[in-house]
């Protein structure tokens, strides 16, 4: 089975699903939007993730490192990519975690544990687990195998996808997920394409499938001003959407915050995006307003 | 406890609050001799003439038909325990503050008490000499024995009797269906039932009850004498609406405390002569709690405005007078160590709201949302007020006082009925009593206005561990304190280490429990509270002082503080030395001692190698749990004098700063000084799993065994921001106490609190800014981000 490295876990996720919820955070990406804020998430590889505020400069990292990789600079350590093997020796060794490693495989039943230990909150708050990344459905089996079981549990499960996948993959995905979360960055398909890496026809044509299957689903939009909060960007959103078939679905729209740049810095990667504003109060109630006016019901945040 | 401070009054309030309030805020404590001249004169007269109780009950009636009257602008509630708001008087039998005191309390920057120095000068001619050598306090110093004494010095535990007499007390519903005059009957016929030929004690029971009767009379002449002021007043006054109002609190004045109030006005006053008589007799501990403070008023509110004598919002405006005469109440100024331990002007009246009635029905009324409006509105340090939520609370109540604490003021904090009904139970109340029963002060269960539930002292459970390593000897000043269980060089594996621990606790709690008991019968002899004992059941029909058993029951509790301190220090040591051998004993010892400098290393190690108490993890939180039983062990159900016995609760108020500065550094990564974690909460920081985990944590130990538990959660606006999320809140809540947590508190993170992040990170790595889809350590963010978060935190908006 192709399982995926987990990086993130979150327990008391409160804006991704109905109740409390456990998020669990998959590596690996079919999209590579500019703007992405977990970029973690995009590789399914492991990484190291440096965080300088965090060092102390001890150097036991560069003395552990086996491939004489690191270097202690003014500015913190620097990780020579060529010579590094990801072993994950300095993150071990670090004592401030600032040094560490991205991503960690984990068996199904390692994730039922954490899971069960938010049960009693699930069924106080009507919550569950929702699995998100990267994009949760390059690991189809292990995803199906996980919330088979939460089912067997009368776990809700909840599925974040920005749509990208085969479509018999999201059909087999609607057998045992009770709510899709369901991204839309874009309907202007050439700008979708120069915005994320790939067109957006595979994702339009999954989502109107994945409606007739009658699964429950949300959209989200991730809200970033100067690329999706023209009026004709809104205008597509709402009609598109409204346009789906079987119930109206309800619109979540997420403002994007500048606050992944330094997400960046710790991967050593530059931030593509670092000019992109947050949308504006003004920004967000012509948007709320233009879904409204097409019947549809909006909503900031989760 | 989340002291506050604003002075700007919140739009809603009307004007005649808006005025009692800013007086109230803006007023500075200051310090009032007359008392202590009062009681001194009465006392050189007096003393010998009279059986104690009946000299102290004389001595209260007295001061009641000499001291000021106040009745100021705009009240509709009356009565102050000084000659005016925020005046405290002193309790020279106690304590007697020495004029060097008096400069500290005067000129110190934090908790400052206001004094002339020609009321300074007074004090020190009329006052001073006669108590020199007298008052408890000196008496208990005289005797205690040095080892005590050595503990004490070196922040082992606290006495909390040393300068104030027993407190903790809450009421039932008694006062409002009974009046001082029926008392007076009850007493009197008590007083005619004595058998003098076959009851030994029957002297003492009619000196004790004679004394009762004296104090029932003091407090009605207390009230007389404000009804007086204002029918002078009214005679006076211009305004045709005061005139009217005057007259009216000349009315409620005649009735109450004399007989039973019948309107909701004569039974906030009822309560509020009854409070300033506990607090004017004696200065007890946390003065003195109206209980299920909604429940008592619910009938009248009902009654009234169903007749259509009584609006919502003139029942409204009258609580908001009587919460601003709760704040115009500052602690008595404490000195010394005590000072130290409780540096804060608030008296932790706590106002219990919502939670069940005696027949274990849904409590919540009215008058409860009305309160949960005042605390919005008013804003004061003072009263304190808790939420209680059980089982059979609705939702709607539980989701307003979650909007109320949305407002980042700390409080009400939440408590479970369900849970401490139980502890109650275990504790020997019946079923009733037990349900009747509340928290008082912070997070203490009592049986209210049946019990006599005695806070002896805060425990430094970090401290015993410190000894501990170091043979019993305080290394901060190099004596020996406790037992010389073997150096840390002797244990062979962390089993042996921590029967060393259990040892020293052992040994550290039955020498405080001596002396509380000695104190215990110091107060019950020299210091009896005759009125008290009128409002308690059951003082009256045994003819026993609050002080001397005569309640129903009678708890000693000794509150435990540093519970995730010393757990997080006993997971470092277990793992760290005696499993994974990442370091020696030796070596962090030494860095213990260097206070970690030049080894930063091995600190940072700790603090995130280690598995910490708050994650849901049960490495520590098995540690936790054992550490807890053992407190129970050397605690719970040790003798009191009273026949009854000490059981633990794990309270902190903010003894937790000082008992820090008693402190070297700690195991687990503390720097010395630094305070140790509060009550059952984590260590500061050390919880990074968010609040699932943290109650998780909490609840795998048995909050029934306990007198109370605290968790103070520290708590993002970005999770409470949508009526969703308040609604989450709330079943967070919920789960907690299923669980079996007995009291909650969030600390709605504000922009100093992030501030304070910035400049000590350690303390605060649990501090994640969550978003959908995204979430990140506010640690770990650049100055740019976290400013930026700053300035959403400000707008409440990310």
């Amino acid at each position: 089975m192709h399982a995926p490295l987990i990086f993130d876990i979150k327990r008391y996720a409160i804006n991704d699903g109905p109740g409390i919820r456990l998020a669990i955070y998959f590596k690996g990406c079919s999209l590579r939007c500019v703007w992405c804020h977990n970029p973690e998430s995009i590789v399914p590889q492991a990484q190291k993730l440096y965080t300088a505020a965090r060092c102390i400069g001890c150097g036991e990292c560069v003395k552990v490192c086996s491939r004489q990789a690191l270097e202690m600079t003014a500015e913190g350590i620097r990780t020579d990519s060529e010579r590094c093997t990801l072993c994950g020796d300095c993150a071990r060794i670090c004592p401030t975690r600032a040094m560490e490693m991205s991503g960690e495989g984990k068996s199904i039943d390692e994730l039922l544990t954490i899971i069960e230990r938010e049960q009693h909150l699930f069924d106080q708050s009507g919550g569950g687990v929702t699995v998100s990344g990267g994009e949760p459905l390059l690991y189809p089996d292990y995803l199906f195998e996980l919330f088979d079981r939460c089912g067997e549990r009368r776990i809700h499960r909840a599925l974040d996808t920005a749509g990208h996948v085969p479509e018999e993959n999201l059909l087999a995905a609607a057998q045992r997920t009770d709510l899709f979360l369901f991204d839309l960055k874009l309907i202007d398909p050439v700008r979708h394409q120069q915005l994320t890496g790939i067109t957006n026809r595979l994702i339009l044509s999954n989502l109107r499938t994945l409606c007739t299957s009658g699964a429950q689903i949300k959209i989200r939009i991730p809200l970033i001003k100067g690329i999706n909060t023209s009026n004709e960007d809104l205008q597509a959103f709402a009609e598109t959407i409204s346009a789906l078939p079987g119930e109206k679905k309800d619109v979540a729209l997420l403002p994007y915050h500048a606050i992944a740049t330094h997400k960046y810095r710790k991967l050593g990667t530059s931030y593509q995006a670092e000019k992109l504003q947050s949308p504006e109060q003004a920004d967000l109630d012509r948007a709320l307003d233009c879904f409204i006016r097409h019947g549809l019901n909006a909503s900031v945040g989760g | 406890m989340n002291p506050t401070s604003a002075t700007a009054a919140p739009p809603g309030m009307n004007s005649r609050i808006q005025r009692l309030r800013k007086l109230s805020v803006d007023t500075e404590p200051s310090l009032s001799i007359e008392r202590a001249l009062h009681e001194t004169a009465f006392y050189r007269e007096n003393y010998g003439k009279y059986s104690i109780p009946v000299l102290r009950a004389l001595n209260f009636y007295d001061h009641c038909s000499k001291k000021t009257i106040y009745l100021g602008d705009d009240e509709l509630i009356v009565g102050e325990r000084g000659p005016r708001p925020k005046a405290v008087p002193t309790f020279p039998e106690l304590t007697c503050h020495s004029v060097e005191d008096f400069h500290v309390l005067n000129t110190r920057d934090q908790q400052r008490y206001t004094i002339s120095q020609e009321d300074i000068d007074v004090y020190a001619r009329e006052v001073i000499p006669y108590w020199q050598g007298k008052t408890i306090r000196e008496r208990i110093f005289g005797h205690v024995p040095g080892h005590w004494r050595d503990m004490y010095e070196a922040g082992l535990f606290t006495e909390f009797m040393e300068q104030r007499a027993p407190g903790h007390t809450a009421l039932d519903g008694q006062i409002y269906r009974k009046g001082m005059l029926d008392f007076k009957n009850q007493i009197n016929s008590e007083i005619e039932r004595l058998d003098f030929l076959n009851d030994s004690e029957a002297t003492d029971r009619l000196e004790e009850l004679k004394a009762m009767e004296i104090s029932c009379d003091a407090v009605i002449l207390f009230a007389e004498r404000h009804a007086d002021l204002a029918e002078q007043l009214a005679a006076t006054e211009k305004n045709p609406q005061r005139v009217a109002e005057l007259k009216t609190i000349a009315s409620v004045c005649r009735r109450v405390p004399a007989h039973a109030p019948q309107t909701f006005h004569e039974a906030i006053q009822m309560y509020w002569f009854v409070h300033l008589g506990t607090i004017t007799e004696l200065n007890g501990w946390d003065a003195m709690n109206p209980g299920h403070f909604d429940q008592h008023l619910a009938p009248f509110y009902m009654t009234e405005t169903k007749d259509g004598g009584l609006t919502r919002d003139q029942a409204k405006e009258l609580l908001c007078c009587f919460w601003i005469k709760v704040n115009n109440q500052p602690a008595p100024p404490k000195v010394g160590i005590t000072a130290r331990e409780s540096g804060t002007y608030n008296d932790f009246t706590n106002i219990n709201i919502g939670g069940i009635d005696k027949d274990g029905k849904d409590g919540v009324s009215e008058v409860s949302y009305i309160m949960l409006e005042v605390i919005e509105e008013l804003h004061i340090l003072q009263p304190g007020s808790s939420v209680h939520i059980s089982a059979r609370t609705p939702d709607r109540f539980l989701h307003a006082a979650c909007r109320v604490i949305r407002q980042g003021h700390g409080y009400p904090s939440l408590f479970n009925p369900d849970v401490y009904v139980v502890e109650l139970l275990r504790q020997g109340k019946s079923l009733r009593d037990a349900r009747e029963g509340g928290c008082s002060g912070c997070i203490e269960v009592g049986a209210f206005g049946k019990e006599a539930f005695v806070l002896t002292g805060y425990l430094n459970v970090p401290k015993i561990l410190e000894i501990t390593l170091n043979n019993g000897v305080d290394p901060l000043t190099g004596k020996q304190v406790g037992l010389t269980s073997g150096g840390p060089s002797t244990f062979a594996d962390y089993n042996e280490l921590y029967a060393a621990f259990v040892k020293q606790l052992d040994y550290v709690v039955d020498t405080k429990i001596r002396v509380s008991n000695y104190i215990d019968r110091m107060f019950a002899k020299y210091a009896p509270a005759p009125f008290l004992s009128v409002v308690i059941e059951d003082c009256i029909s045994k003819g026993r002082d609050y002080y001397d058993s005569g309640p129903r029951y009678n708890t000693n509790y000794i509150q435990c503080t540093g519970l995730g301190t010393v757990t997080d220090s006993l997971a470092t040591l277990k793992k760290h030395v005696f499993e994974d051998a990442t370091f020696t004993m030796e070596r962090v010892l030494d860095a213990i001692t260097k206070n970690f400098e030049g080894e930063e290393f091995l600190r940072q190690t700790i603090i995130n190698r280690t598995p910490f108490f708050g994650n849901d993890d049960d490495y520590a939180d098995d540690i936790a749990i054992r550490v807890y039983n053992d407190l129970l062990a050397a605690i719970d159900g040790k003798p009191n004098t009273k026949g009854e016995s000490f059981h633990l609760n794990m309270l902190s108020t903010t003894c937790h700063i000082y008992f820090g500065k008693t402190l070297g550094a700690t195991p687990n990564g503390r720097l010395a000084f630094k305070s140790i974690s509060d009550g059952t909460s984590p260590s500061h920081g050390a919880d990074t799993h968010g609040p699932s985990a943290v109650i998780r944590s909490l609840t795998k130990f048995d909050h029934t065994l306990s007198g109370g538990t605290l968790l103070n959660q520290r708590f993002l606006p970005s999770l409470i921001k949508r009526d969703e999320d308040i609604k989450k809140l709330g079943q967070l809540v919920r789960s907690y106490f299923t669980l079996g947590g007995h009291h909650i508190q969030f600390n709605i993170v504000d922009t100093d609190t992030l501030k304070a992040a910035q400049e000590h990170p350690e303390e605060y790595k649990d501090l994640l800014v969550r978003m959908a889809g995204y979430s990140d350590y506010f640690n770990d963010m650049n100055a740019d981000l976290q400013q930026e978060v700053i300035e959403r935190t400000e707008n409440e908006s990310f």
